[in-house]
């Protein structure tokens, strides 16, 4: 599906559904050649988007977790799990939406420093705990880690001084134990 | 053909292709398979492993092409994973929901050697279909059965798949609730049986959709609410509350909300609410009383809307064609058919009592399905009689395996309703499209007498009705593949039909009077003329 004609069901989706939002979809697969795809290619062929996609190997090293950023209401999501758990090499799905849950990217940002803006670059990226960590006579490479409004503020906070590439490694995600945070849903819930 | 044998049977088909155009020559058959639930072990040729990527001669991606149309597909690259997966294959396919599954075999790997050593036991931790049902949402379901004064029950393609035959005809008695089944459920309940009220949907009987239309209580075992059978969505039996038992969890809730969602195999799940069924208090006759109402109203239906046809004596009707194949045959065939008006016909007037003695093509429709079909399930049933119904669109799509029919001895009856148009195309164009018959008309078909006999077979012709049964008797008397061509009223349309979008109650039972008056004769001469003068071909006079 075109991005315009997704991106014109999601808003009028978001406006007519309570239940519409971002989830994090963590799933367990085996380590094998061809399983993104299957779950890529089931995600592309109903027209659900996909934000953000990570995979790597676990402790098991016969096992890979793909973290999925998507949007979508209970029905979507409901439905979306159930296919992906149909996947013969699919292990496990949790949407990590439904509890606590902690998530972190990481952003490699190369912008350009003038002489003059080589030590704002270097306080901005200290008040966002980043690093930098590689460097030119005319480029700074940043590299942060943190949740996405952090990573966002930072990206925000450089783009005056010229960006000149951003690589993101999209979003992974674990639940947290046992804490009494309310869920993103209460939290809606309650905003709502 | 693989398709026809595994229908029938209920075992895995297998299909066996040479790489890149033998692959991607089946990718139909995989995606008619995978959207009718079809048990099939597909192998496929590839390219040595050295050479896989290389844009080598007759190399296809076999894996990529298939993945959106299989259950599960592998590459297999090495010799001493093949004896395994091949084990795995045969257990996916036939599983749970059933589906096609590839297994690509490289060049080399099919002629290197290992050790054979077929594993006992499959295991696959991703992998583990629920057979048996949560007894707790079962129990809610007798309760609700107990209750509801309007029931039905929607069989699909589920039923069949179980083998569920017998379940089915237990709850249908002990809760006097009438059935309704499928396109892909025919079967699964006995044609004769008082509470059969045959297919629903949108070329199904009006009874049925009525009743669909106006129950409490919807019972549906191993369906998939498709837009066929539910039309408009948000007008979609009302006033029901849904039972839906399927072993297939994302069929459950996709289209419409369930009540009380059951994942499990209908024969398990039917065997268990049976049993709570029974053991629930009130007798018999006081449901029988309950539920009278609701008999009578249906049987109502049934009086005043039936499925008809005036034959004379000039014209052919389609129907009565078919109508008389299934009452000479007694209805004991295993019915094969392709796709398009005859196909609905052939599901409207059939009445059958056994599960997969109905094969068609449902899901995606697949022209060219009935032929090879056929040739399959006679395979499976050699002394079996097998009936082949088509029309010339879908008939030409496969023709080419008569040859396989006479090469193989398959004594299949080929029933042609020759109406000279893609019919459902057509009628489509006259209810919807003013009736411009863009491309619908056959024109240059060939003498499919001649054909037939060309490939080694008898064929027959019958212009006339009174030539119907003759041809019939003849035909079904041959021990031998036969074809039988019968000449039928090019315009006759299907009813009752449930235009796209609309609801249960909203059938059109009969050509509207403006399409009654039209002479479309004339109109189909015309397009004939403009084709002559666009030089696009030419019908015969
Ligand atoms: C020209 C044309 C017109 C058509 N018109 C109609 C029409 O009027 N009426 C009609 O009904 N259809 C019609 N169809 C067919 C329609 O497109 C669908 O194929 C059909 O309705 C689907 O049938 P089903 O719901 O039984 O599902 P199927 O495709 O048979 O699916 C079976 C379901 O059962 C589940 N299942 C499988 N095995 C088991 C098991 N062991 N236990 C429990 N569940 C199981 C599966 O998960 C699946 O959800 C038409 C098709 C064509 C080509
Ligand atoms: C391969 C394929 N192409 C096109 C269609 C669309 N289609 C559905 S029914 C139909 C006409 C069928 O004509 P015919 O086989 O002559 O049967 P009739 O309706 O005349 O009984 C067509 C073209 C299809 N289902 N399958």
């Amino acid at each position: 599906m075109s991005t315009r004609r997704w991106l014109a069901i999601a808003e009028w989706r978001i406006i007519n559904n309570e239940s519409w939002m971002e989830r994090i979809i963590s799933v367990q697969v085996e380590n094998k050649a061809g399983v993104l795809a299957r779950v890529a290619g089931l995600f592309s062929a109903r027209g659900y988007n996909i934000e953000s996609l990570s995979v790597a190997p676990t402790l098991d090293p016969t096992v890979s977790m793909i973290t999925i950023v998507t949007q979508g209401d209970d029905r979507l999501i409901e439905q979306i799990i159930k296919q992906l758990n149909k996947v013969i090499e699919v292990l496990k799905v949790v949407d990590l939406t439904e509890s606590n849950f902690l998530d972190r990217e990481t952003a490699l940002i190369k912008i350009h420093t003038r002489p003059e803006h080589r030590d704002e670059a270097i306080r901005i990226a200290d008040i966002f705990r980043a690093k930098i960590v590689d460097s030119s006579p005319t480029t700074y490479t940043i590299e942060v880690t943190g949740d996405v409004d952090k990573v966002e503020a930072l990206i925000n906070l450089l783009k005056p001084l010229g960006i000149k590439e951003i690589v993101r490694t999209g979003r992974v995600a674990i639940a947290r134990e046992a804490a009494k945070i309310p869920t993103r849903r209460e939290a809606q819930a309650a905003k709502a | 053909m693989a398709e026809g044998y595994a229908k029938a049977t209920g075992r895995a088909g297998v299909v066996l292709v040479t790489s890149g155009p033998g692959m991607t020559n089946i990718v139909t058959g995989l995606a008619d398979a995978y959207m009718d639930s079809v048990p099939l072990v597909a192998f496929t040729g590839q390219v040595s492993t050295n050479l896989i990527g290389n844009d080598a001669f007759q190399e296809a991606d076999n894996i990529g092409i298939s993945r959106p149309c299989t259950k599960h597909n592998v590459l297999v690259k090495d010799v001493g994973e093949l004896a395994r997966t091949i084990k795995e294959a045969f257990y996916i396919a036939t599983t749970g929901r059933p589906g096609p599954v590839l297994v690509d075999i490289p060049k080399d790997v099919s002629t290197d050697k290992a050790d054979f050593k077929y594993p006992e036991k499959v295991n696959l931790r991703g992998y583990n279909p629920t057979y048996e049902g949560n007894k707790y949402q079962i129990k809610q379901a007798a309760e609700e059965i107990k209750k509801a004064r309007r029931p039905v029950i929607y069989a699909g393609g589920g039923a069949v798949f179980s083998d569920a035959a017998s379940e089915i005809r237990e709850l249908a008695e002990i809760a006097q609730v009438p059935v309704t089944m499928t396109l892909m459920g025919l079967g699964s309940f006995p044609g004769t049986h008082a509470l059969c009220m045959g297919m629903l949907g949108m070329h199904g009987g009006y009874w049925s959709n009525m009743a669909m239309h106006h129950a409490d209580l919807l019972i549906a075992i191993g369906a998939r609410f498709d837009d066929r059978v539910t039309g408009k969505l948000s007008d979609f039996c009302p006033e029901a509350k849904v039972v839906h038992v399927d072993i297939d969890p994302t069929s459950i809730k996709k289209n419409v909300h369930a009540h009380i969602p059951i994942v499990g195999d209908v024969k398990a799940v039917l065997k268990q609410l049976n049993v709570y069924l029974r053991a629930m208090d009130g007798n018999q006759s006081d449901l029988k009383e309950l539920r009278r109402p609701w008999r009578e109203q249906i049987e109502e239906w049934k009086r005043t809307h039936p499925l008809r046809y005036e034959q004379g004596d000039k014209v052919t009707k389609p129907q009565f064609v078919i109508d008389r194949v299934f009452e000479m045959t007694h209805h004991e065939g295993i019915v094969v058919t392709d796709v398009g008006q005859h196909q609905m016909w052939a599901a409207q007037y059939y009445k059958g009592s056994k599960p997969r003695t109905f094969i068609t093509s449902g899901g995606l429709g697949t022209m060219g399905f009935g032929l090879p079909a056929a040739l399959g399930a006679q395979k499976a049933y050699p002394d079996k009689l097998v009936l082949c119904i088509t029309s010339e669109g879908s008939f030409q799509m496969n023709l080419q395996e008569l040859a396989t029919a006479a090469i193989y001895k398959l004594p299949v009856k080929v029933v042609l309703i020759h109406n000279n148009f893609h019919g459902m195309v057509r009628q489509w164009q006259d209810l919807f499209y003013e009736g411009r018959y863009a491309s619908s008309q056959l024109g240059n078909v060939p003498d499919f007498v001649k054909l037939a006999e060309a490939y080694g077979l008898l064929g027959l012709s019958a212009s006339k009705p009174a030539e119907v049964e003759p041809v019939i008797r003849e035909g079904l008397k041959h021990r031998g593949p036969v074809l039988m061509d019968f000449h039928v009223d090019p315009f006759e349309n299907c009813y009752p039909m449930i235009p796209a979008g609309g609801a249960h109650h909203e059938m059109l039972l009969e050509d509207p009077p403006e399409l009654r008056n039209a002479d479309r004769g004339a109109l189909a001469k015309k397009k004939d003329k403009d084709k002559v003068e666009e030089g696009e071909g030419v019908l015969p006079a």
